[in-house]
């Protein structure tokens, strides 16, 4: 899968699961101050990566992630 | 030195009989029932199929879905009644309230509908799978906590969790908060979207809820001697309560005044009323005196009136005792006939209903009241709302696990 396509299913579970405005989700959108996704939401998240690439996420690979351009390459590497 | 007087400055209100104040007072001078089949989940297999729900309300739309999944529905009637209220009070919701202003909350159940999800993805899915805000959705507090976050309420913060006597108890509450000069103002009220697959089941199963599934608006009939339980009701209503000064000082209009409070609690059964209302006397008696009023002074009460056999045998008792002639004179009437009960949101709701009375010297009919009861013989309001100038007001409200709140209201 091309990291595009990733970013398109990232963008669609956080317009559709989370109810983010679809204008907000960019590669340089940082997850908390730009969308909103506090700690909690966070959770939230992987479970929603974990769901639709059919992957595990360890919370130690999310400490360094903040952005959506992160997350995108985080899944990219691991599908 | 004498204690500071506490007005109700500001209302909000969603309940099955509308989502604003002005719709829900027309319903109930009209005696409108707001009980219908569910429409929220399917009732099949289940012994009771209709409660009183909210209607024509959409959390997405209102708060945007990003906060609104963030909460339980108890939560989105929380906030939406909340602000209704500040409007009300003529308060700026876009500015923080601050640590001048604290709430009191009560609720029956908390978030009954996300507790009951949560189970079910976890034997569904395993642990890992249940939804993250889970907690935060289900705690009792949840509403308290989402309220005040919203609108940057600091002060002293509880959430009351008496059954169907906690709002009562949190106006109480935030009475006593305001009298003992903790803050000027309290947004007190209550919350509760409880009606579930499970909870008809399990209310059922203590034969707690009318059964009438034939004819959902004729099932609460309260003092009726074909009375056979309660109807499940959600909703929330907030009451923005205030120290006279400062509120007459900001130059807001005043509905009336909190002027009594009285609690109890029965000791004697999880569910079943002490025989006579023991307990229900008291807390009248208690709110009187905190209103140094006497019985004779009361014009209308707002009774708990669930239509439970058990409740308005004994709640007619207990009125007898404390008000004894003046009891087959007094007005009595009980709004739960249009609305069902709704549990830990009642007293507040019910508290607005007595100062809308007091402010329109209106009271809305107990509806349903068609074959009287023997054991219930007093003047129960039916059918027909009665005009009649009012200057004072009792509600009161009895929760399973033996809990009493009584509250007086007087025209401002």
């Amino acid at each position: 899968m091309e990291t595009n396509e990733v970013f398109e299913k990232v963008k669609g579970l956080f317009v559709e699961d989370l109810g983010i405005e679809e204008s907000k989700v960019t590669m340089d959108a940082k997850l908390e101050e730009d969308l909103e996704i506090d700690s909690l939401g966070i959770v939230e998240v992987v479970m929603a990566f974990e769901d639709e690439f059919e992957i595990e996420i360890d919370d130690e690979e999310l400490a360094d992630v903040t952005t959506v351009g992160q997350a995108v390459n985080l899944l990219h590497s691991k599908i | 030195m004498s204690k500071r007087r506490v007005v109700v400055t500001g209302l909000g209100t969603i309940n099955p009989l509308g989502n604003n104040v002005s719709d829900t007072w027309n319903n109930l001078i009209n005696g409108i029932s707001g009980i219908d089949y569910i429409s929220s989940f399917e009732t099949d297999g289940l012994p009771v199929t209709f409660a009183g729900e909210v209607k024509n309300f959409d959390a997405n739309e209102y708060m945007g879905k990003q906060h609104a999944r963030k909460l339980d529905r108890s939560g989105h009637l929380s906030i939406y009644a909340a602000e209704e209220a500040l409007k009300d009070a003529n308060i700026d919701t876009e500015q923080r309230l601050g640590n001048g202003v604290g709430i009191v909350f009560g609720t029956g159940i908390g978030g009954i509908a996300t507790t009951e999800q949560a189970v079910r993805t976890y034997d569904e899915r395993g642990a890992s799978r249940i939804n993250p805000l889970a907690i935060t959705q289900l705690m009792p507090n949840s509403s308290t906590g989402q309220v005040a976050i919203k609108f940057g309420i600091e002060g002293p913060s509880l959430t009351i969790t008496t059954a169907c006597a906690a709002s009562a108890n949190a106006l109480g509450e935030a009475k006593n908060m305001i009298q003992n000069g903790i803050v000027d103002m309290v947004i007190a009220g209550g919350t509760e979207s409880g009606t579930t697959a499970m909870t008809i089941g399990a209310f059922a199963q203590i034969r707690a809820l009318s059964t009438n599934n034939e004819n959902p608006q004729k099932a609460c009939r309260p003092f009726d001697k074909d009375r056979d339980g309660f109807v499940m009701g959600e909703g929330s209503t907030v009451l923005v309560m205030e120290s006279e000064e400062p509120a007459i000082n900001r130059g807001v209009d005043i509905y009336g005044y909190v002027s009594g409070y009285g609690a109890s609690t029965d000791a004697h059964h999880i569910t079943a009323p002490a025989e006579g209302g023991r307990g229900a006397v008291d807390a009248m008696k208690k709110a009187l005196f905190d209103a140094e009023l006497t019985p004779n002074d009361i014009d209308y009460i707002n009774a708990h009136g669930t239509s439970t056999p058990a409740n308005d045998k004994n709640e007619t008792a207990a009125i007898k005792t404390v008000f004894s002639e003046k009891a087959y004179d007094v007005n009595i009437s009980s709004t739960k006939s249009m609305t069902g009960h709704l549990l830990g949101g009642g007293g507040a709701f019910e508290s607005l209903v007595s100062l809308l009375s007091l402010k329109n010297n209106i009271i809305p009919p107990t509806i349903n009241l068609n074959n009287p009861d023997e054991e219930c013989d007093l003047n129960y309001t039916p059918n027909i709302p009665l005009e009649k100038d009012l200057s004072t007001a009792m509600s009161n409200s009895f929760g399973f696990g033996g809990h009493n709140g009584v509250l007086v209201f007087k025209k401002s």
